[in-house]
This record gives structure tokens, C-alpha cells and sequence, in this order.
């Protein structure tokens, strides 16, 4: 095996981070099973982390070992967004926002109805909409960059606050409600806010009792490795199955879109008419 | 180290006389496998096929004159870090390459030691002579690994070849230290025929070595009678190897400590005399270790946890591991299994196993049978799932067996929580 093992051993792949699990003990779990193997063939090998997932936080974490973790940059650098889940209870309140945390207030929610609640939805998106071509700094003066408005295609490629491009609800039998978020620059903190002011604005409180990312990037629910499948072999094999897309998509999100005839990866805004399972894979990559 | 006035000036004497020693002389005087000096090397009775080797001057000088005077070993180089004088290595380097010495016989007899003075290193020699001088590095007067000198020691070697891990040892200087000094024919030797005859074998030797390096400063008395006291507390010779390899370090507890150990679980446990000895086969570090997770563990049991005398007993002749477990895994396994899946107390009881097994493992196949709608845990009720199974079987079996569903349905099921 020997180099050619060491060669293939390079690259990115996802694996799925399981709720109560910090993500460092996760990345070296991963260091010491690729290791076990390996033994003397590596003095040292480093695995890199993307997009971190906190610990009460799960779903698909994207790693990069040996030279993929100058991918990892690269996808930073790329701003793609990521799908999260989230899942809220009506009825109380808590200090940081998790059902566990100290109990700040209790409401009643028999007056929150789904219209009310998808009403609130749209007034979110609608206004991280405007913030989205705001920290783009697009001159929306050209016709290009009107059009990619409409379309809703625009991101920004540096720094901002958490926004979202998407966000609607999939299941609401109250108290409990689960919402379906597309957003980029985020934090898992800043998502259980989300749904603590979702509850404020319909006039109750609510906290967040799961925070599960279903994308990062162009990496699925699909292509992420349970706790089972963390030993070399797997590993390998999720790194080739990926490394083509990775290529292609970073290539498309790094070449400068504005002035080709088409923005890159243009694909329609969904809405919430268009009907989707929030349990089984993502079939496309959004961005 | 300094020399005395008269040795130097026999020196300045024999310097004089330009002659050399063979290497065959100073070969029968280092093959002593005895003791070493401060840096523990000796001659090894095949010594490099180029023949003579030169000693410099004062050194050998000296040594020989010793080694003619006393065959007991030189107590003032008895230590590692000896300070010496620019000179000279402190120690001496029988394996070094040597120079080629033209035509010197090599069987000159040992009688004529005293009248061949060595050379000095401040005789001229002939250019051809200096070019074949081939000098190794000297050995270090002290050096952090043992790896310098394990060429040099026999007692390392053989060491070596049991398979002990001398990377592990030089960890701690002293007992690297002890090593050195010590002979392997007069110590180690009649240490490890000792556990020979207790009953650990040649393959395990090297490995219990490893882990009780201190073993050799035992004396083998002492051993030998606390031995003879586990044997008189009826533990078999079998019980005793088995103990001995498990907890590598009983045989250097005193016999006092052995029998407060074993008298502090009789009493806190309040076991019978015959399992507590069980008990104490079965996991010897509780021997060795400290008493106080122990003691800790067991006020959790009783206190946190709610257990009874008899069903702490119970629980700890089966799972003797749960006296040194970590006292937050227990607690949290035991929150999650009574309070989140209804398990009353007697029934963990009977399947102390659930506090040997990872949290997330409970947790998972726990969630998936509520998701089916089969996380059923009493055994009066119809489709019963017995915690033990619940937490030893491989994923296969407790997917087919337990769960009724494929695996695939539960690694479905994993990436949605």
C-alpha cells in the first residue's frame, strides 16, 4: 500500500458530526483511526476542519487531510451556503436559546397558526434579501447584476454577518416546528437566536432543541460518513468519490461570474410550495 | 575524574618506553561481563576483526592497574553523569574501530601488561600509522536515551532480546540508571528465573518489564515473601502469575499494603473472604491503584445512584470495573438509562454491563427502537429487549434481531438525529 495508500489519502471529505460530540475530539478520533492503520507510514498526519459544527450542533462537517486542507481555504473562500434544520418548541424561553439552558420566561402559543408563522418566515427573508446584495457591494447599476438580483443569485464573497437566503417551514404541529434554513457566514449559536426571535415576534417564546446542517457547500447528507465508517478505507473512498465535484464546483465559485452570460450554478429560488422531505438528501447543490 | 600523583607519573614513565598494548591484551582485561563502569560498557567478546585497537594513554593505564589490583568493581565510577577531564572519555570504548598497527604480533601474552607501557596521545607516530587511525565517537558521559549505550551493555542487549522497550525505560533516569549498572548474570538473571518459576512466561516477561521498570531495585526476598503471603491467602500459583501479569507492579507493594488492600475491599465491599479474592483475580490493579476513585465510586453507588448494599455487590463481583470507572460515565449512563428509558433500578442490577458501554451507543439503538416504537425494557411485557444485548451486540444483530430493520434504515436513522 505505502505511498499509494499516502496518495490517496488526500483530499476532502464530509462525515456526520453526531449531536454531544465536540468537533476536536471528532477530528483527532478521525487522526487516531487513520493512524491505527497507517502506523509507521505517517509520522504525523493532520486532518483540518471546515465549517465547525458546535457541540450540541450535528450533521455534515467537512474535513481535509494532507493537501486537502488547502481545499479547505478554498472553500471558505468560496461562500457557498449551507442547509441547516432546526427544530423549535413554542412555550418558553431560555438563556442561550436551548431547551436545556435556564429558564428565563413561559408563554402560551395556542395563538400561533402556520400562516402566521410562514408570514414571519417571508418578512425574514425578504430583509436578509436586501442585506444580501447590500454586502455584496454589487454596483446594481449594470443590467447583469439586476438580473442576478431578481434571480436571487447574488452572495456575498467576504465577510458579513449571518444571512440567510432561504428559510421556510416544513412541519408545524405545535408546539414543536421545524424550519428549513439556507444560509451562509452563520454560527450554530445564531440559529437557535433565529428561532428565540421567531417565538418573540409571534408573540410567545420558543427555544431550539435541534440545529442539524444537511449541506456544507457541495457536500450531503449523502456523503457523509457515520461513526461506523471512520477507519481508512471509507475514508479513501469518500475523498475519490468527491474529488471531481470539488474541483469542478471550487472552479465554478472562484471564477469571477459577473460579465459571463449566465451566473454560474443558476438554479431557481424554492419556495415554499415546492414539496421536500427534511429527511432525505439533498438531490442538488444550492448555493 | 582526577588522576592521583602516582598514577601520573607511572604514566610519565611508561610514555617513555613507546610501546603499545595489543588489543588483545586489553581485551581479556575489559571481557569481564561483570561490573560495569559509570557507563556500563564492556568489551564484547567479538571485538572487531581489525584486531589491536589503541586505548589512550592514562585510561587504560589506569583501568589495567585496577583491574591487577581489585577484580571488585571500581565503586568511584558508579555514576552516570560522572565530571571528567577534557582529556578523556570517562569511559572506556573496547568496540571502538581500531588503528591498524602494523606487525604487531597479537598474541603477546598478558604477563607482559605491566612492562608495556600504553602510548600516550602525545607520542609522534608515523603519518602512515595516523592515517589509519580510525577513532568512533566516544561514548556520551550522559545522555538522555539509552540508546547510545545499549551497543556497548550486554545487560541491554539481552534486555533487549527479552523485548522489553528500553524507549519506554530511559523515561525514568533511575531506573535507566539501574539498568546499567546492574550485571545480568548476578542479578537479573536469578530475578527473572523468580518470575519464571511464578509462572509468567518467556514471551511476557519483556512486556511486564516495560511497564515495572523499577523491578530490578526489589530485592528478591522481599518478593519471595510476598509471594509466599498471597499463597498463604490461598490464591493459587496460576491466580498469582495471572495477577502478577495483569498489575505489573504487586509484587513491589509491601506485604503491609497488600493486606490493607485487600483488608479495605473485604470491609468496604463487605464481600465474603472467597470473593473478594475473586474479585481482586479478576482485576488486580485495584491492588495497586489508588483507593480513593474506588471509595468515591462506591458513595456514587450508594448515594447519587441508589443503589443497595446487596445490589452494589451484586454489581461489582460481575463488572469489577465499575469500582475504578470514571464517576461522571457512570452517572451519565445511569441518568439517561433510568430517568430517559424508564429502566427501574433491579433491572440494571441485573445488566451492570450498560455502565461499561459509550454513552452515544445507548443512546442511538435506545432512540431507534423509540422511533419503531420497540423500546420495550420489561421483561413482563411482550417484546422485551434485555439491556445487555442492547448494548454488547454488533450493529448487525441488534438491527436484525432487536429492531427488525435493516442497517442501512439505522444509519438512515443516525443522520437525522
Amino acid at each position: 500500500m505505502g505511498s499509494a495508500g499516502l496518495a490517496r489519502l488526500q483530499g476532502l471529505f464530509a462525515v456526520y458530526k453526531p449531536p454531544g460530540l465536540k468537533w476536536k475530539h471528532l477530528r483527532d478520533t478521525v487522526e487516531l483511526q487513520l493512524l491505527k492503520v497507517r502506523g509507521l507510514a505517517f509520522t504525523s498526519l493532520k486532518v483540518g476542519v471546515g465549517h465547525r459544527l458546535d457541540s450540541q450542533a450535528s450533521g455534515v462537517l467537512v474535513l481535509g487531510v494532507g493537501h486537502g486542507r488547502r481545499l479547505l481555504t478554498d472553500m471558505y473562500n468560496a461562500h457557498l451556503t449551507k442547509d441547516y434544520t432546526v427544530r423549535g418548541v413554542l412555550g418558553k424561553a431560555t438563556d442561550d436559546f436551548c431547551e436545556d439552558g435556564r429558564l428565563v420566561e413561559k408563554t402560551t402559543y395556542d395563538h400561533v397558526t402556520r400562516e402566521k408563522l410562514d408570514r414571519i418566515l417571508a418578512v425574514i427573508q425578504g430583509s436578509h434579501q436586501k442585506a444580501l446584495v447590500t454586502y455584496s457591494n454589487l454596483d446594481l447599476q449594470t443590467q447583469e447584476a439586476y438580473e442576478m438580483a431578481v434571480s436571487g443569485v447574488i452572495r456575498p464573497m467576504n465577510k458579513s454577518p449571518m444571512l440567510i437566503t432561504g428559510i421556510r417551514c416544513l412541519q408545524f404541529a405545535p408546539p414543536e416546528f421545524l424550519l428549513e434554513v439556507q444560509c451562509m457566514h452563520e454560527t450554530q449559536k445564531q440559529l437557535r437566536r433565529l428561532v428565540h426571535e421567531i417565538g418573540l415576534e409571534l408573540k410567545s417564546t420558543a427555544v431550539c432543541t435541534q440545529v442539524r446542517r444537511t449541506r456544507d457547500g457541495f457536500f450531503t447528507l449523502d456523503d457523509a460518513l457515520l461513526r461506523t465508517q471512520w477507519d481508512l478505507p471509507s475514508i479513501q473512498d469518500a475523498i475519490q468519490a468527491a474529488a471531481p465535484r470539488v474541483v469542478a464546483e471550487l472552479e465554478k465559485s472562484l471564477r469571477p461570474w459577473l460579465g459571463t452570460q449566465e451566473p454560474p450554478g443558476a438554479d431557481q429560488p424554492w419556495d415554499s410550495e415546492r414539496p421536500r422531505s427534511a429527511l432525505g438528501p439533498e438531490s442538488h447543490v444550492g448555493h | 575524574m582526577a588522576l592521583s600523583a602516582p598514577q601520573i607519573s607511572r604514566w610519565l614513565n611508561s610514555s617513555k618506553l613507546s610501546s603499545f598494548m595489543t588489543a588483545l591484551q586489553l581485551r581479556k582485561h575489559f571481557q569481564r561481563p561483570g561490573t560495569t563502569l559509570s557507563c556500563g560498557i564492556f568489551a564484547q567478546p567479538h571485538v572487531s576483526s581489525e584486531g589491536c585497537f589503541l586505548q589512550w594513554g592514562f585510561r587504560t593505564y589506569r583501568t589495567s592497574s585496577l583491574w591487577n589490583s581489585s577484580q571488585s568493581a571500581d565503586s568511584s565510577r558508579q555514576e552516570i553523569n560522572c565530571a571528567q577531564s577534557t582529556l578523556l572519555p570517562s569511559v572506556n570504548e573496547p568496540s571502538q574501530r581500531t588503528p591498524k598497527i602494523p606487525g604487531l604480533d597479537s598474541e603477546m601474552s598478558l604477563e607482559g601488561l605491566d612492562d608495556v607501557p600504553p602510548l600516550s596521545p602525545l607520542q609522534p607516530i608515523s603519518d602512515e600509522e595516523a592515517v589509519q587511525i580510525i577513532a568512533g565517537p566516544p561514548l556520551p558521559p550522559s545522555s538522555v536515551t539509552l540508546r547510545d549505550y545499549v551497543d556497548h551493555s550486554e545487560t541491554l542487549r539481552k534486555l533487549v532480546l527479552l523485548g522489553v522497550d528500553l524507549s519506554k525505560i530511559e523515561k525514568h533516569p533511575d531506573a535507566a540508571n539501574l539498568l546499567l549498572r546492574l550485571d545480568f548474570e548476578r542479578d537479573i538473571k536469578q530475578m527473572l528465573l523468580f518470575l519464571k518459576d511464578l509462572g509468567i512466561e518467556d514471551t511476557q516477561l519483556g512486556p511486564f518489564l516495560t511497564k515495572n521498570y523499577a523491578f530490578f531495585s526489589e530485592d528478591l526476598e522481599n518478593l519471595k515473601t510476598r509471594v509466599a503471603y498471597l499463597q498463604s491467602k490461598n490464591f493459587s500459583k496460576a491466580d498469582i502469575a495471572q495477577m502478577v501479569r495483569n498489575a505489573p507492579f504487586l509484587l513491589s507493594f509491601s506485604v503491609e499494603r497488600l493486606d490493607n488492600r485487600l483488608g479495605f475491599f473485604q470491609k468496604e465491599l463487605e464481600l465474603s473472604v472467597k470473593k473478594t479474592r475473586d474479585l481482586v483475580i479478576r482485576l488486580p490493579r485495584l491492588l495497586t491503584g489508588s483507593l480513593e476513585p474506588v471509595k468515591e465510586n462506591m458513595k456514587v453507588f450508594r448515594l447519587e445512584l441508589g443503589f443497595q448494599q446487596n445490589e452494589i455487590q451484586h454489581m461489582i463481583t460481575k463488572i469489577p470495573k465499575m469500582l475504578t470507572a470514571n464517576k461522571r460515565k457512570l452517572t451519565e449512563i445511569f441518568d439517561y438509562v433510568h430517568n430517559v428509558m424508564c429502566v427501574p433500578h433491579h433491572i440494571i442490577v441485573r445488566f451492570p454491563q450498560v455502565f461499561n458501554t459509550r454513552l452515544f451507543k445507548v443512546k442511538e439503538r435506545h432512540l431507534f427502537l423509540a422511533y419503531l416504537g420497540r423500546a420495550q425494557y420489561d421483561p413482563t411485557k411482550p417484546n422485551y429487549i434485555s439491556l445487555d444485548k442492547l448494548v454488547s451486540v454488533p450493529d448487525g444483530i441488534f438491527c436484525e434481531g432487536m429492531a427488525k430493520a435493516s442497517v442501512r434504515d439505522f444509519e438512515k436513522f443516525l443522520k437525522t438525529l
